[in-house]
This record gives C-alpha cells, structure tokens and sequence, in this order.
C-alpha cells in the first residue's frame, strides 16, 4: 500500500528569491519507512513537505529536478497522501466532526454508505468517541490534530506527511497526537515523513532520521547513530534541534532553578482578593477563589489542564478582563500615580507602563511596521527620553539577535523571531508585572534559551513574571512558584493553601 | 472510557466555557436548537421556501390583520421549531423593541387622520397613524421571527449539500464558501483578542485620531492572520483531494412529506392572512 519517495536533484525556489526554499537535494525514502526530518528554520522542510504533498502552489516558484512518489509526480487529487499542518485552527474544514472526517472521502468520490460506516471508525481510532454532530469548534487544540488525522485515516493514504504536527499543543496532547499518528501508520503501513523540533517524542519511533542542511542532507541515518555521534553533536546543536535526554542552558544566568532565597524578593505587587474569573459573557467562572500575593523578583508558573481557566486567569490579572467576583489590587509600589487600584480601571497608557501581557499568538501585538519601532513604543507611550528609549530599543536588538532585522516588518519574522519580539515589546518599559501566556509553544531549543534568558533578566531587574505554560523545563529555568488551578475543587484549595499572603508552590515537579 | 470523558470535558477550550449542564453547544449558532422537531428536519431548501412565503404574507400590505394572521402564525409554530426559547428571548429582546421604536416614528410621521388620541406638544398621535404604527410593530415582528427561525435551524453544511444536489449550483464554489464561513466565526474572537492586545499595548483609547489609528493597525493584523489562516485552510482542503471531479456526498440532501406540509400549511397562512384582510376591508397594498 506504501508509496517510495524519490528526489533526484530536487530544488524549489520562490518567485521573488534567488536562493532555492529548499534543495538541490538526493533523497531516497522506501515504501513504509518512518522518518524524521529534521533542520534548522529556514533549511526548507516545510517546503519539502509540501512539495510531497503536492500543495506547492505553482505559480508561487519554481522546481527543478525530480521528485516522484511511487514513480508518478505528487498530486494531492489522487489521495494518496495525507498532510497534517502545524496551526489547528486552521485545518477543521466543516463545523461538525463527522463532515470533517468525510471530507477527503466525499472527494475521492467514495459511495455515502462506505463513507458513513468509515466515519465511526475513523473518529474511535483516533481517540476520539465523539458523535458525528459534536461541534468541531468545541475541540480543543489536540484534538483538532487528531480529528485532521482522522481524516486521512479514512482516507488511508499511502503516504503521511506531517508539518510539526504537535508544536502549537501542550506536551501533554502532544503525546496522545503522537501516537494518533503512529495508529495511522500502522494501519494503513504508508511511508510517514514527519518535522518535529522536540525529538524525544518520536526518537523510539521513527526507523531514521535526515538532518536538512542549507545545502542538500546534511546528514541521515537511523535514531541511535545520528544523536550518538559527537561529529553531529554541534550541527544539530545549531539548529535549535531539542537533543534528548539534556535540554538546553541559557547562556547567562548559570544553572536551571536559581537560587530564589526569600531575599531576593521585594515588595508585594499585584495581589488578588478571592478572585474568580470568566470570560466576558460567560455565567459561571472559569476559576474561583484565587488568593495569592506577586512580589518584585518572583516568577509564578499557572499551570493545569486545558480548560482550568489559565489564560482567563491570566488576562485577568493583566488588568485586560474584568473580574468575575473578588478583585485584582495593586499595591503601591505597583500603582506608582495611577489612581486606581484595580487594573482593569486604568486606562490603557498607564496599564502598559505597569504589567506587560504576550499572548499566545504574538501575531496579535504588533503595532508597528518594523521591529525597531515595535520595540521603542511601549518606552516612548511611558514617556520615556528619546535617548533613553534608543538606548533601550539598541540592547533589545542586541539580546533579541535581531540587530540585522531592525528595519524588517514584524509579521515578516518567522515563528521562533516573532515569538522573542512580541516578549521583548513587552519588557522594552521595563513594566513591573510581566504576564506570559505559553512563551514556549512551538519554540526550537535556540530560540527557547533565548526566551528563558530575557525573563532572568528581567526578575533580576525586579520585575514579577506571570507564566502560563504546560512546559515544566521553563518553569523551573525560570525558577516559577506553581498555582495549580485544576477542576473547581482543586482551585479552591490552591486557594485557601496561598491564603498566608504567598502562594504555596505545592510540588515543583522534580 | 472514562478518559475518554474526561478528554470531552476538557475540550472546550480558552474561548468559551460554558457550564457543565449544558450539552456541547456550537458557538456559532445564533440560537441553540434543543429538540429535533419535524420542523426542524425539513429541508433547508423547504425552510428557506416557508419564510419567504410568511414574508410575502406580511409584506404585501400594510395592515394590522395581514400581518397579525402570519405574526400568530410564527408564534404558534414557535415550539415546533425546536429552538431554546430561552435563549432566543435573551438574545433577542432587542427586536421587539426595535420594532416598538419603528411603530412610535410611524405614529409620529403618519398621516393624521380619525380622532386625536395624543396631543402634547409636538406629539400627535390620532387612531390613524396609531392604526399605521401598530401594523407597522406587528409586521416588523412577522418578518423577523421567520428569518430568524430560518437561521438558526439551518445548519451550513445541510444548506450546501441542497444548493448543490438540488440546485446544481458549482460544489466547488459552494464547499469552499462554507469552510470560508467557519474562518469568519474566528475573526470575531480574533478581533476581541486583538482589542485586548491594543489595551496591553498602551494604544487603546486616547483621541479620536488615536482611535483610528489602532483600529486601522489592529484590522491590518487581522488582515495578515486571516490570509494565512485561509491559506492554510486551503492547503490543508488541497491536500485531502479537494477538486477532484468526481465527489460523493455522504448525506444525501431529500424532501420529505414533512417538507410538503411545511410549504402547504405556509401557504395556507399566507392565504388566509391576505384573505382576511381584504373580507374586513383593511387590504392597503404597498404597490400601486
């Protein structure tokens, strides 16, 4: 049933570049084979993906070369290639869960009744016991992939390409997709080429790995002999390719978990008075009866499942959500002028002075037509001399490797470059209170220690650092205290357990 | 199993939450349907063709009986329909106060004929323009309980299996128009996160001038999130065959003798509301 991927001298080059996206390259991949592709960002395997996949849009660039999928071009209409894309969201085609998995049936043209019988299958195979009516929107981010997956399941393609299917998920989903993956492959036995930056999770799983340089395979081989060999060692290292077993060290700052003697902290921030919280419009809290106390230099990791109310909570305490019940205080060494002691009632200028909030999609933030003034605003709306915010705007750059890309429009950056300026947009005034929601998401492990290095320096400027994220390793760089808001129940004890002016870490997960 | 639950409730995720007792509601609907009703299983095609019928009994004339015999009409067919009637009056008080705003203008601009009613200062209401409010109040109402009734019951995809199966309009277009849709209810929770990240910014509020300016920045945002979002999507269709000739259609999009009895019976309604009243007289056709 598998197909063998080819490439002979296979490059691709968009139309308005002079360099190739991705190639000249000699690739060899058997029918059935499992392979993990690896590369720096920018070495073009996106494009390699969609290039077997066949969804290159022509008029977009230019292929020489070969590249042949069981001896015949790609070409998606056949059906026998399954493509899964990073972003969830936008890869549910139909707002019910049924009609998305019947979708690349429909389109084959398979009879309604095989198509119906399919469907069921499909959804339990993929760990999703769901009624076909059940809203797509409804799901949360893991289970968008697997639905998508579901629907090449039905499809049972005979090659399965999959773009960083788990990079926008918390770890924990991203184990259950994983192996939604792996169900898919070994029922349907198809050749599985997949990029992923965490390669822990696929390591035991994949028969080899092909490293993409800039020019061509830089190297390949099976999972042991690739991550064993010291020569490969530093190549992988540069491109930002999570090694098993050692996660990466920021390069100031010393060792994970420094050391956050009650010393080190200052005076109380932001406090909270049995605070529920809820989306606007909604009738019951997401999370109630949160009691806790933010000091100068303290970094407090929200941690729980999907759906315990943490970004709520976070957006909350950002002064950007009003409360549900209970209040959200500022203290004065936070308040410094502004009248009010609620966040939510400062008007926008003075909001921005004193807490920072990054969201989770840093597309959202920016503001300007190039990073330099992307970074010198928040100094300049907090009033700060023109002198000063250069000087401010000129280390950011510095710290952010971003010094060549000043003039660069923001939404031309890739992931891992938007990701680190929308968090350096944010410390440029140096707020007080910085509140992150998952800062890790999709990063490589270059562009994570990058991250982790600008919040040391800012809890070592005495800021207090808010930060929602699935991801234990950040947490504890960082040195976070944890809240555990989990179901109802649990929140309440985070709750009254904080409620000596300090949130009691509970475990620190190590 | 029981993770399996577990993964279920979990599953709504950051953008909305609703409470536990609530079964799994989709966002984008208008109003919640909470029973399947005959009704409700009519086709969409027959549906479309029930409002436009009521309309055109509302429509044609401005009088109180016409529009009265569809207005009664709707709102005994109401719990047929299958829709949260609770929810529908919370979401949609506004209508009938729209409508009362609409009837008080009539009555204030309609030509003043019969007895005075009210005369205090510029307000002069008689039985006349009274009469004319009062039709205009009950026909606003007979036209927007179908429409709304049509909305809500349709779901998307049903409507495109009958545009295509049945009015042969082109599937391609059709299909791609409906996952298209699904991205505009995306845009609007963008837009909320987006007003959100102009707040943390420090650009929200200030002047007028000020105003604009973000706002044009923050629909540029949405603009470069929207393409990427909808190029993905068409990746993503592209890459499960999507254009393929050829396609099957898993439901089969048919007609029923409930779809018959839904048109007979609006046609019904519509003859006697005309009937009524041209027999009592108050016929006043908006043409000629």
């Amino acid at each position: 049933m598998a197909l063998p991927i080819t490439a002979a001298g296979f490059s691709w080059t968009h139309t308005d570049r002079d360099q190739p996206a991705v190639g000249p390259l000699d690739l060899q991949i058997a029918a059935g084979e499992k392979v993990l592709l690896l590369g720096a960002s920018g070495a073009g395997k996106s494009t390699l993906l969609h290039a077997v996949a066949g969804v290159l849009p022509e008029e977009s660039g230019e292929a020489t070369g070969e590249l042949l999928l069981g001896g015949e071009k790609p070409d998606p209409r056949r059906g026998s290639t399954g493509l899964v894309l990073q972003d969830p969201d936008s890869q549910v085609i139909f707002s019910r869960v049924g009609d998305d998995v019947a979708f690349g049936m429909e389109n084959l043209g398979l009879p309604a009744e095989t198509i119906e019988a399919q469907v069921p299958r499909s959804l339990r195979a993929l760990g999703l016991d769901l009624p076909p009516e059940h809203p797509s929107a409804a799901l949360s981010g893991g289970q968008k992939q697997r639905l998508a997956l579901a629907g090449i399941h039905a499809m049972t393609p005979e090659v399965i390409v999959l773009d960083e299917p788990t990079a926008n998920i918390d770890p924990a989903s991203a184990t259950e997709v994983r192996d939604a993956v792996l169900t898919v492959q070994a029922e349907t036995q198809a050749t599985m080429l997949v990029v992923e930056h965490r390669v822990e999770l696929w390591i035991d799983h994949v028969d080899r790995v092909i490293v993409l340089g800039r020019e061509g395979i830089a190297a390949q081989g099976p999972p042991p002999q690739i991550f064993s060999d010291p020569d490969l060692n530093d190549t992988l290292v540069d491109c930002g390719i999570w090694m098993p077993q050692h996660s990466p060290t920021p390069r100031r700052g010393g060792t994970a978990g420094i050391d956050r003697s009650s010393g080190r902290l200052g005076e109380v921030l932001l406090r909270t008075d049995r605070l529920s919280v809820a989306r606007p419009r909604m009738a019951t809290p997401a999370a109630t009866d949160l009691d806790l106390s933010l000091r100068a230099g303290q970094a407090l990791g929200i941690v729980g499942a999907n759906g315990a109310g943490k970004s709520t909570t976070a957006l909350t305490l950002a002064g950007l959500l009003p409360e549900f019940s209970g209040q959200v205080l500022a203290e004065a060494a936070l308040r410094e002028g502004a009248k009010r002691t609620r966040p939510f009632a400062w008007p926008s200028k003075q909001l921005a002075a004193r807490i920072g909030m990054v969201f989770q999609e840093p597309a959202h933030q920016f503001l300007t037509s190039s990073v330099a003034t992307e970074l010198e605003l928040g100094p300049r709306l907090a009033g700060w001399s023109a002198a000063e915010s250069q000087a401010r705007m000129d280390e950011l750059l510095e710290v952010l490797g971003l010094t060549g890309l000043a003039q660069a429009h923001p939404q031309s950056l890739s992931g891992g470059e938007k990701r680190r300026l929308s968090v350096a947009a944010m410390l440029a005034p140096r707020p007080r209170v910085l509140i992150v929601d998952e800062p890790t998401f999709g990063q490589d492990a270059l562009t994570w220690a990058g991250l982790v290095e600008m919040f040391l320096d800012a809890l070592e400027h005495g800021s207090a650092v808010i930060a929602v994220s699935h991801d234990q390793a950040f947490l504890e760089a960082i040195g976070a205290d944890l809240l555990e808001l989990g179901d109802r129940s649990s929140a309440e004890h985070a709750g009254t357990s904080g409620s000596d002016s300090h949130v009691r870490a509970g475990d620190r997960g190590e | 199993m029981s993770e399996r639950v577990i993964a279920v409730s979990e599953s709504l995720d950051m953008h909305s939450r609703p409470s536990p007792e609530v079964a799994v509601e989709d966002p984008g609907q208008l109003i919640p349907v909470v029973r399947s009703t005959s009704l409700a299983r009519c086709n969409p095609l027959t549906k479309i063709a029930v409002a436009f019928v009521l309309m055109v009994g509302a429509l044609l004339s401005i009088d109180l009986v016409s529009a009265g015999v569809v207005l009664l009409a709707a709102v005994l067919a109401l719990p047929a329909t299958g829709l949260d009637l609770v929810a529908a009056a919370k979401r949609l008080w506004f209508l009938p106060a729209g409508a009362l705003l609409a009837a008080w203008g009539t009555a204030l601009l309609a030509e003043k004929t019969g007895d005075v009613v009210v005369d205090f200062g510029p307000i002069l209401f008689t039985t006349g323009s009274l009469t004319a409010a009062a039709a205009i109040f009950v026909r606003a109402l007979a036209l927007a309980i179908p429409l709304i009734v049509l909305v809500s019951t349709i779901d998307p995809r049903d409507l495109a299996d009958a545009l295509i199966q049945h009015l042969r309009l082109p599937e391609v277009v059709v299909v791609s128009v409906l996952a298209a849709s699904r991205l505009l209810g995306l845009l609007v929770s963008e837009w909320q996160v987006l007003a959100m990240a102009r707040r943390a910014r420090g650009v929200a509020g200030g002047s007028l001038l000020r105003r604009t300016g973000s706002l044009i920045s923050g629909a540029f945002v949405l603009l470069v999130v929207s393409i990427r979002r909808a190029t993905t999507l068409a990746m993503a269709m592209e890459g499960r065959a999507f254009g393929r000739p050829s396609r099957t259609w898993r439901r089969r999009s048919s007609f029923a003798v409930r779809d018959v009895v839904a048109v007979l019976l609006s046609l019904a309604v519509c003859a006697v509301a005309i009937g009524a009243a041209h027999m009592l007289g108050v016929w006043n056709p908006i043409i000629g």
